[in-house]
């Protein structure tokens, strides 16, 4: 059994079929990227999956519950943890109470409320800024907070999108190793642009083109598709 | 611990002015400190979760009805009438929001106002009961608390004192606790917040309830020190009031309320004593403030010099 299981997903903004009759499985301890070109609804779909578009048909079950018609905050509660596409950290607080944030509203008890925030930040390396107020953390920071929040949410999975978009060379190889690192104990759900990015980390690639699955297979796979050659370079 | 000492230094200041001030600042000190808890429970919704209401003054009156009724028409005491005005203001509060909550923004302001107006009109439709536009004097009876006669000078005023202490450390306490943290969150950034799994709409509501049970308070505790209740505290104006305290003090400031009704109060005497068109003084001062201190005085004080002031 797949941890995250969407069948049928459907979403459409008026005649804009973004997301159209999907198939989705993610396995335990995986990294899988969503790729495509712009446009192809990659970010609504993993709002449907995160429930912050609501869904108009098929269904969504983690780890065989369903989850189709769960509200967004519930959904957190239960281990699906969004982590957001431009960073929405909230400026005006301290680095340590935007993780405290995470904590407590996150699927750990969050009894020893201070050790589980010094334990995300030490993960990707901000423990000595957690008294600095994040809106003046630099963007690469800000990022890695981003993250940090979305690990102090105990999640079983975890969507980031498009992680490393802004971020300078030397802090992409970084942000690397820090996802291998988170599994197998998460499985991650990548949106991602940067295909070296892509091609290094994933273990399974999906690529959708006008809300529809064009190709799925592992990162050798997918490069050899004639059909993904035909999408992103034009027939 | 700073912190705490300070507010507790805030509170044994008040207990003093208790015993230094003439009869007749004491009074408006009484009256001062029962309008700063009103603006306290303003500033949990206002300051500290972003809910900008214009129907306080429903919550309020609320807690003025639910003391001030069972005072007059029963013979109630003027204990239980106090915590009866305290679940009569977190009641129509809770009411108010399961429906006004479905909202935000400028339509949360107006749904409030709505259920402010319909609650001066039922007040005035009931006249029977309420007593409606004259209001009722509250009878001795219900003016006496533990054998102490509150229409006289000092139980009054310990009596006020009693309860802003007890509702300015419980606000201290409150906007420090890890709910604290979500009302702010809630504040800065509801969507962000919801994908933290916090749930919006029962955390504006828990907030909401004890805003209104502050207000409550606060209204009960105004009929029975000063020994009146009137439609016109329903009305817009005492809706108004609270959001002009909690401005001039700071919003989201602990201390930001008490310091807006103060300095508020003195201006309006001062103001009165110039020119009979007082009330133009006291906008232009407002204008200045917002222009100029856009976060209230404590608000200001806190980005120059006090970055952990709650």
């Amino acid at each position: 059994m797949s941890l995250l299981e969407a069948r049928g997903l459907t979403r459409h903004f008026g005649g804009l079929r973004a997301v159209d009759g999907v198939d989705f499985d993610l396995a335990a301890g995986e990294i899988h990227a969503l790729i495509g070109p712009n446009g192809a609804g990659k970010t609504t779909f993993v709002s449907l999956l995160s429930g912050r578009v609501p869904v108009q048909a098929g269904s969504i079950r983690l780890v065989g519950e369903d989850i189709t018609r769960l509200p967004a905050h519930a959904r957190v509660r239960k281990g699906i943890a969004y982590t957001f596409q431009i960073t929405s950290v909230f400026p005006g607080l301290s680095v340590f109470d935007n993780v405290a944030l995470a904590v407590q509203g996150g699927r750990g008890s969050a009894r020893d409320l201070r050790g589980a925030v010094a334990a995300a930040l030490s993960r990707v390396g901000l423990e000595a800024m957690a008294s600095d107020i994040a809106g003046t953390l630099s963007y690469g920071h800000q990022r890695l907070l981003e993250l940090a929040m979305g690990l102090a949410l105990q999640p079983r999975v975890l969507i980031l999108d498009e992680p490393t978009q802004g971020l300078a060379a030397g802090e992409i190889g970084n942000f690397k190793d820090l996802v291998r690192s988170l599994v197998p104990e998460v499985a991650v759900l990548l949106i991602e642009h940067n295909m070296e990015v892509v091609m290094d980390l994933a273990h399974r690639i999906t690529v959708l083109n006008f809300g529809q699955v064009l190709a799925r297979g592992t990162p050798a796979e997918v490069r050899a598709s004639p059909a993904v050659q035909e999408a992103y370079l034009g027939a | 611990m700073k912190v705490w000492a300070s507010h507790l230094a805030v509170v044994a200041l008040l207990l003093a002015l208790g015993f230094l001030l003439p009869p007749y600042h004491a009074t408006n000190m009484a009256r001062i400190m029962v309008l700063a808890v009103f603006a306290m429970g303003y500033n949990l919704a206002f300051g500290y979760t972003g809910l900008l209401s214009l129907g306080h003054a429903l919550f309020f009156a609320a807690g003025i009805y639910a003391a001030g009724l069972p005072i007059w028409h029963w013979g109630l005491g003027a204990a239980p009438a106090l915590i009866l005005g305290l679940l009569g203001g977190g009641i129509v509060a809770g009411v108010t929001g399961l429906l006004a909550l479905r909202t935000a923004g400028v339509s949360f302001m107006i749904v409030t106002l709505m259920f402010a107006q319909a609650g001066y009109l039922t007040l005035l439709y009931f006249n029977g009961v309420t007593g409606g536009d004259e209001g009722f004097a509250l009878p001795a009876s219900g003016r006496m608390l533990f054998g102490a006669d509150l229409s006289t000078d000092l139980p009054r005023y310990l009596t006020a004192w009693a309860l802003f202490s007890a509702t300015f450390l419980a606000t201290l306490a409150l906007v420090r606790s890890r709910f604290g943290r979500v009302m702010v969150a809630l504040r800065e950034n509801e969507e962000r917040a919801r994908m933290l799994g916090i749930n919006p709409f029962t955390a504006k509501l828990a907030v909401l309830v004890l805003s209104g049970a502050a207000s409550g308070l606060a209204g009960a505790a105004y009929g029975v020190l000063f020994g009146y209740a009137g439609a016109s505290f329903a009305t817009i104006q005492y809706s108004i009031l609270p959001m002009l305290y909690v401005l001039l003090g700071g919003a989201g400031t602990v201390a930001g309320p008490l310091l807006g009704a103060v300095l508020m109060f003195a201006l309006i005497e001062v103001a009165n004593d110039l020119t009979s068109a007082w009330l133009f003084i006291v906008g232009a001062v407002l204008v200045i403030v917002v222009l100029f201190a856009p976060k209230g005085i404590l608000g200001a004080l806190r980005d120059r010099f006090f970055r952990g002031l709650p």
